[in-house]
């Protein structure tokens, strides 16, 4: 996560845990079935695994949900987001509806992948980690999916294009209904 | 014992001893950056991130990093071939390479491990150039600056923050080139829970955490036309600012710090130790009210500012629990524009009252809404020792050499109560003088409560005042706060009165003092300069104060009079936990 202060709060339309009681009280039934202490070392190692439930339940981590698994973990907020930011994995912004991932990894990426993520990014107007404003689109790239024979290759949300060229970012867009 | 040699001169040291420790036995100093130590509080960061102090064991293929590698019985340690220094100025190099190379301007200028590091190594150029961290300076609190363009991820400010304090708003956040230590989602400060204790300021090798500087507001204050510019001067500043000038650890330098604050050009150099004989008359009225009554126990002292955010955000059911009594710094500020100025003749809006403290979280406490009755500010403007001591090197001023002079009247008065409030337990101990004397209406000799005294973070006593058992527990450092407010919450411990300070040892290690750069012995020398000051006054006790007791009979009239709440005490607002 690079730097800087455009993140963060601010940015924070949805309070997630008020405003969707369904999710919230699934996501304490999961925290609230680990081994929870008063001891906070241990607490700790039950972190990452509520952060993948928390994003699991609501697609993506806000400051208000960062809260709520800080709070039940009794730990403080820095650490949760500390975190958070270190794991690409997770994220604190609102992802799309459709995830596309572009592999950057060796084999994609001598096949081609940069000029793709750069189609990508011409259609949809957006930067590489960012979401549309109607947030039906994500982009990002990754590292390698295991599928180098098939390279470049390209994923939206659990499905793989393979052999992908240029030509064809308009067809996969299109194909997100 | 574990026996090793280093650089062929054997060596005995215990067990779990470092190569850095054993070295230090021998004489040898082996460069360090990130690794932080307080032996008298049991701080240890030792995360061997900076591979600053790496040397050669024999039989180990890569360096050690002496901070914390452990030493082993026949281990032997080379600390300066040509393999570990040059890794030593690489490692140096390439920290420099996204430092930016403003030392001429930094605040820490002449203070900076990170400059002094590449004195000692002897750097004249930076190999390594490249791309520079451009993270924009949070100045939005009034307390602390944060620049972190300065960070070298040393993480010793993290330690300070989550470990021994547990406020626990610093988190190593991103990855790679872009980790940082900041809060979350990168909030500036005054945006979180932080207390402005200022432990990290202390921590901080570089100058990535500074004071919010006001001395340049000092300066235009002191040259304002019609204004009435006073100053006040906590107890452990005296204690600590000799420092600056080259004097010893422990110099008590009270008599010079007036001088040098008159020829700075104060009208009037007050002392806030005045105000701590006041806080002691209001704070044991509500002590014995509550002891006589037995209910809201323990009371809970609140003359630190650090503290009293610490409890409003981390504990904000038990905002009941402390005192009500203001901190001797705001007493003193609504006194000097109530009573002071109704004396002078003057309107509270024409005088500017200057604090020195050796906090950072004062110059928050100052700005707090509650603190500016009808929008004029009890207290004006807020400087460190480190700030004074600034302002009296521009000035010319040769502190040591200065002819000790004595603090102007009325509100310069004070005792060897008001003196101790800067080391931890003698707030406590200062009320318990005065309730002992009260409580039996004796004039009681025996008034050393040496129970209370010492660095340790948590003391606990139970001392006998006018045939009473009062259990009493004094706690410096939150994290060991915390770990009293939640033995109460559970109900495993009950106390009549805890005191409790934000920084460990109390404000002798104020975030505002001089740089300790991880030696005990200057804070030892510190508190026992407090305790021998007291001893060397004519006056120990706070109700003994001539002005204090003239104070309430010519204007407040008694301790917990209305007037004296409407001025001396506050109430407290529970906050967010993040």
């Amino acid at each position: 996560m690079s730097c800087c202060d455009c993140q963060g709060k601010g940015q924070e339309e949805l309070n997630l845990i008020e405003q969707f009681p369904e999710k919230r009280e699934q996501l304490e039934a999961y925290i609230e079935s680990l081994d929870i202490s008063d001891d906070r070392e241990k607490n700790r190692g039950f972190l990452i695994q509520s952060l993948h439930k928390a994003q699991d339940i609501f697609g993506y981590l806000p400051l208000s949900v960062q809260l709520f698994v800080a709070d039940k973990l009794k730990l403080h907020l820095s650490e949760v987001y500390g975190v958070i930011s270190f794991y690409s994995y997770f994220t604190d912004k609102p992802v799309g509806k459709y995830k596309i991932n572009v592999c950057t990894g060796t084999a994609c990426f001598v096949k081609g992948a940069g000029a793709i993520l750069e189609e990508f990014k011409r259609y949809l107007n957006i930067e590489c980690g960012e979401t549309s404003r109607d947030r039906k689109f994500s982009l990002g790239a990754l590292r390698c999916v295991g599928a180098c024979s098939l390279a470049p290759v390209v994923m939206v949300n659990e499905k793989v294009y393979g052999k992908v060229s240029t030509k064809m970012v308009p067809d996969i867009i299109s194909e997100c209904k | 014992m574990i026996n090793l040699t280093i650089n062929d001169t054997p060596v005995s040291v215990e067990e779990n001893a470092t190569i850095l420790q054993a070295a230090a036995k021998i004489g040898i100093r082996i460069p360090t950056l990130c690794h932080f130590e307080l032996d008298c509080f049991s701080i240890e960061h030792r995360t061997g991130s900076c591979r600053i102090c790496v040397v050669e064991v024999e039989g180990r293929r890569n360096l050690a990093p002496a901070c914390c590698t452990p030493v082993n019985e026949d281990m032997v340690v080379k600390t300066n071939t040509i393999r570990a220094i040059n890794a030593r100025r690489t490692m140096l190099d390439l920290i420099l390479s996204d430092h930016p190379k403003e030392c001429l301007t930094c605040e820490k200028n002449g203070d900076c491990e990170l400059q002094n590091l590449a004195s000692e190594m002897d750097l004249h150029h930076v190999m390594y150039e490249g791309e520079m961290s451009t993270y924009k300076i949070d100045l939005a609190c009034n307390a602390i600056v944060r620049d972190l363009n300065k960070c070298i991820m040393c993480r010793r400010c993290e330690t300070a923050c989550n470990d021994v304090q547990t406020v626990g708003i610093l988190s190593g956040v991103g990855r790679g080139f872009d980790a940082v230590v900041a809060p979350a989602a990168m909030m500036p400060l005054n945006e979180t829970k932080c207390v402005f204790c200022g432990q990290c300021v202390a921590a901080c090798p570089v100058g990535a955490l500074t004071e919010q500087n006001n001395k340049y507001q000092v300066w235009q204050a002191l040259n304002q036309k019609g204004k009435h510019v006073i100053v006040q001067t906590a107890p452990a500043v005296r204690v600590a600012i000799g420092e600056e000038f080259g004097m010893d650890p422990g110099s008590i330098a009270t008599g010079k710090l007036v001088a040098g604050l008159r020829m700075l050009g104060f009208d009037k150099v007050f002392d806030t130790d005045f105000a701590a004989d006041l806080t002691i008359m209001e704070e044991t009225t509500e002590l014995i009210e509550r002891l006589t009554k037995n209910e809201n126990l323990p009371i809970l002292t609140s003359c630190c500012p650090g503290w009293v955010k610490f409890l409003e955000h981390q504990f904000p059911e038990l905002v009941y629990m402390p005192s009500t009594a203001k901190s001797p710094q705001q007493m003193f500020g609504a006194i000097a524009k109530s009573y002071y100025a109704e004396k002078l003749g003057k309107k509270p809006e024409d005088i500017i009252c200057v604090s020195v403290m050796p906090c950072l979280a004062k110059k928050y406490e100052a700005s707090r809404e509650e603190f500016a009755p009808e929008g004029v500010k009890d207290v004006d403007l807020v400087i460190s020792t480190r700030e004074l001591a600034d302002m009296f090197k521009e000035a010319g001023i040769q502190l040591e050499k200065l002819e000790d002079k004595e603090y102007d009247n009325p509100l310069g008065e004070s005792t060897g109560a008001a003196i101790i409030f800067g080391a931890s337990g003698g707030v406590l101990e200062a009320a318990l003088r005065t309730a002992a004397d009260w409580l039996t209406g004796e004039d009681i000799k025996d008034i050393d409560f040496n129970a209370v005294r010492g660095l340790e973070g948590i003391k606990e006593a139970t001392v006998n005042v006018a045939g009473t058992d009062v259990k009493v527990a004094v706690t410096s450092g939150l994290g060991n706060a915390r770990k009293v407010l939640e033995k109460i919450q559970k109900g495993e411990a009950h106390y009549h009165a805890i005191e409790i300070m934000a920084c460990p040892g109390g404000c002798l290690n104020g975030g505002g003092q001089p740089y300790n750069h991880g030696d005990s012995d200057i804070l030892e020398k510190r508190k026992e300069a407090i305790y021998t000051a007291d001893s060397d006054l004519p006056i120990r006790k706070s109700h003994e104060n001539p002005h204090i007791k003239k104070l309430y009979d010519d204007y407040l009239e008694k301790p917990g009079s209305k007037l004296a709440h409407k001025l001396l005490h506050t109430h407290y607002t529970p906050r967010k936990n993040w």
